[in-house]
This record gives C-alpha cells, structure tokens and sequence, in this order.
C-alpha cells in the first residue's frame, strides 16, 4: 500500500471513479499465471483476439497484431481460445524462460511449439 | 392549510410518495407491502405523478434498479417487506456503499422460516449493519412524516446514504388513521431540488461506479461511510427542526413519554411504544412513575442522547420485535446496553417479544414494569414475552 495513496478525506465518496481511464494506472500483470505468446508466421493478423480481449492488452500498430502489453494482461486465455489458426499459445510463467520471445511476447523462432491449450 | 385524510399506513406511504414524485420507482409486490405500491401504482396510472415506475421481475432487481437509476443522477424510492428485503439483500449493502440516498419503505414483516406474514423486526434488524438510516414510525403519521424526512436526511451532501423507513406490518400498515397531510407544494419546497454527487448521466463529468476496490482502498471508502453516518445526526435533527416548524410536528432521535420523574422505563420501536403509552397511562392513573422512551432513530444509534434521557431512571427495560440469536437477547437490547456501558450502572433489562405478530397487550407491557419495580431483572438471556412454555 503506496505511502502516497490519498486518505479518507480526499478520496471521492462511494468508490466513484472521477478521471476517466485510469485503469491504465492499474497494472494487473502480475495475476498471470500463463502468458499468451504470439506465433507471428502463422498470425493471419484477422484482430480477433483483440476484439475479444476484455482488457485491451492487445497491442496493434499499422492495423496489424503487435503482441501483448504483459503489464495488464491477465494470462485468461480468450486471446488463444479465439485465435482462428492457433497462433496464441498459453506458457506457464515458470516455464517462460525456455521460450525466445521479443519484449512484446511475439515469439522469435518457430522452434519449441507447444500444444494449444 | 393542512389537510386530515383517513388512510392506513401503507396509503399514508404512498401519499407520501405521490407528493414526493420521485424520478424512479422500482417495486415488487410482496405482503404487507402490497397495498402501498399498490395505491401509488394507481397515482401513477392517473398521471398524478410524473414517476417512471419499473415493475420488475423480483427484489434482487428491484433494489438493482434503484441503484442504477440513482446512480444515473434520479431520486429514487421503493418499499419491501421480509423475504423481499432479504431479497434484496446483496444490492442493499451496494446501494450504501455507493452512497446513493434511495429512500425504501420497509414494512415490518417476520422472515421465514417458518414462513409468517405478520410483524416483527427481523427484516429490518438483519439490515442493521448495512450502512443505511433506520427510521422507525409508530403510526400512519409517522409513516407519512418519516417518508418526506428520509429523502432530506438522505440526501444532505454532508450524509448521501440511503435510508429505510420501517412500520409495522399489518399491525400500521393495514390500521386507517387520521393522517395530517402538508399540501404538494410545500411538500416540494421543502425537499428541494435533488442534486446528485455524481449522476452517471451527466456526460460531460463521467465517472465510473462500482469498480473493484482492494486492500489498498476500500477500508478508506468504508471510514467515508461510518464517518457520514455519525453526520447524519446532525442532519437528522436539523431535518426534524424544520419539519416541525413547516408541519407542526417536529422529530428528533426518540420521543419521550412521562419520562420526566420516571423510575422506571420502557424502550420500544414502532407501534409497540404506543401500546406502552397506554400501559404508562394506566398505571399513572395508579400513580406509578413510568415512562417510555419510543426509538424512532435506530441508524445512527442515539447513545449519549438515550444515556442522558435515563438518567434519572432506577430501570429500563428495552423491548425487542426480533431474536438476534446472539444468546444475549436482542439488537435493540445489545445497543442500549453498550451506550450505557460506563456513563450509568442501572440495570438494563431484556426482553424479546411479537415475534412472528404475536400479540403485545398493555398488561404485559404493565408486567415489564412490574418485573422493573420488583427487581426481577433479565440481564443476560433475556425473556421471551408472551412465549408458550
């Protein structure tokens, strides 16, 4: 609990969030317990899995699938259950290492392909 | 000028409401209930009121509406009974969490089970802890007077919590009596317009309601509403002050009742404290110094105000319509005893009675007296009054 955090007098009554947008402050990565990782050579870069993420941790540049801002996502899934062609795996946390991915989680080789969960 | 009607409690309800033409009134039907948004449904079909009633498929929803619509920036009224309430149970801590003033009428009815639709307290004592104002009324009157009040109170930007006002099913609510009645307009004078905090609707400020809040906030939000419930009663008396300057019946934390040189005294709530009035009387009439202490306010619990108010007293007994199951006697026992507890060493007897509508009778109330001047104190378990052995 921050040392900065504002006190009972500040805050504004009934849980009510006043800035718009603030979830972004919020970093809820570290619920995750399996990472999503991107097969870039068979995405098809259809956005699926960002149309049904239900916490915008889809990165897209130049409308093409970018990879996965870890600091919010939650590892739930939906992004690989959606994936029409399979290109999302789920990774243990703890097995994260023996994976190569660049730091937006999109895999670098296609060696070590894992079973889709 | 004031009007005289003959209505029962729940008519007085719904006169209340008519006069107050709430945004939003979200119902369902539910004994002793019934009859009060029974008669507003007909204001509302005679377009007497400009209220957008919602009739929902339950209580869960009913209460859901009413959070969302107040949330929305509405005021917002319902009334339930028992099971209804109990229904509503998880949208009824939400509703005070996030400071909505929805006013609900709440007609005092047994929970089940054994199921049961005749008074006690046991509805609105279980919602004691959920962060609304109770306010208890004693009569139609009341029930009228205690309606118009709640929205004030409730809505006073220093409290902006919901508020249940609760009378006595069947035994108020089904009772016609002479009930003075303000005229619409000055109703509408006195409440004001209602100006809320953060209406959803306002889409220039938008805001975000209900999000989750952890360890690192919730405890403060919690400290928020305890803090506006000890401000509510400021604003309670300051409420009360001013209904009575406009009606002529003004309204505090309790009524006292020949308690001025009363040895001993009874505390009740709702219409019991007027059949206490009438054991009171029968034994003044024998010269006997008692009193009665009728508990309007039960949320924020009144304690130095009810310790100064004994303190020239030998006893107290309190009167409870509802068995906490604590196996130290009731709810409105357990507070008084506490607001006691080091400011006064009378006894504080106990006693549990009415449960599931059974009746209450100035001769068991002249009994309770009796026990007081006698010594015969119950103290720890309490008695049932009125039980079959």
């Amino acid at each position: 609990m921050s040392e900065k955090a504002p006190g009972w007098k500040e805050l504004p009554i009934g849980g009510v969030i006043v800035h718009a947008g603030n979830s972004f402050e919020y970093e809820t990565g570290d619920w995750r317990a399996q990472r999503p990782v991107l097969d870039k050579e068979k995405c098809i870069d259809c956005l699926q899995c960002w149309v049904f993420c239900p916490d915008g941790s889809i990165l897209v540049e130049d409308e093409k699938m970018a990879g996965y801002d870890y600091q919010h996502c939650k590892g739930c899934g939906i992004c690989a259950h959606t994936c029409p062609v399979d290109a999302i795996e789920m990774v243990s946390e703890e097995k994260i290492s023996d994976v190569e991915f660049d730091e937006w989680g999109v895999k670098q080789s296609s060696s070590g392909d894992g079973g889709q969960d | 000028m004031t009007k005289t009607l003959a209505l029962t409690g729940n008519e007085a309800g719904a006169y209340a409401i008519k006069q107050i033409d709430p945004d939003v009134v979200p119902a369902y039907p539910i004994t002793p209930q019934t009859e009060l948004m029974q008669t507003f449904s007909q204001y509302v079909a005679d377009g007497a009121v400009r209220t957008e009633m919602i009739l929902v498929e339950s209580e869960h929803s009913a209460m859901s509406a009413a959070v969302g619509a107040a949330a929305g920036g509405c005021r917002v009224m319902s009334a339930t009974s028992a099971n209804g309430l109990a229904l509503m149970w998880e949208v009824v801590y939400i509703a005070a969490s996030f400071r909505l003033p929805i006013v609900l009428a709440v007609v005092n009815r047994a929970l089940s089970g054994p199921i049961n639709i005749h008074c006690d307290h046991s509805d609105s004592m279980g919602c004691r802890d959920s962060g609304w104002i109770q306010l208890y009324g004693e009569n139609p009157q009341e029930v009228y007077d205690n309606m118009i009040q709640a929205l004030r109170i409730g809505e006073h930007r220093d409290v902006l919590l919901p508020v249940m006002t609760a009378h006595d099913g069947f035994i108020t609510s089904h009772t016609v009596e002479r009930v003075d009645v303000l005229e619409d307009d000055r109703v509408k004078k006195f409440l004001g317009e209602y100006k809320p905090r953060h209406p959803l609707l306002d889409t220039a400020h938008p805001v975000s309601y209900g999000p989750l809040d952890l360890q690192d906030y919730y405890f403060e939000h919690k400290k928020q509403q305890a803090e506006a419930m000890k401000n509510a009663k400021r604003v309670i008396l300051e409420v009360g002050r001013e209904y009575g300057e406009l009606s002529g019946r003004p309204y505090g934390f309790f009524d006292e009742y020949q308690t001025e040189d009363a040895e001993f005294i009874v505390i009740a709530l709702g219409s019991t404290a007027g059949t206490a009035k009438a054991a009171v009387d029968l034994m003044r009439e024998g010269g006997e110094k008692v009193g009665v202490i009728k508990l309007r306010v039960f949320r924020p619990f009144p304690a130095p105000e009810l310790v100064e108010a004994l303190s020239g007293a030998k006893a107290v007994a309190v009167l409870d319509r509802s068995e906490g199951f604590s196996s130290i006697a009731g709810p409105v026992f357990q507070e008084v005893r506490s607001a006691l507890y080091r400011k006064s060493d009378i006894p504080v007897s106990a006693y549990v009675y009415g449960l599931g509508g059974r009746d209450i009778t100035p001769e068991m109330i002249t009994g309770v007296f009796g026990d007081l001047k006698s010594g015969r104190f119950h103290e720890e378990q309490g008695c049932h009054l009125g039980v079959r052995e």
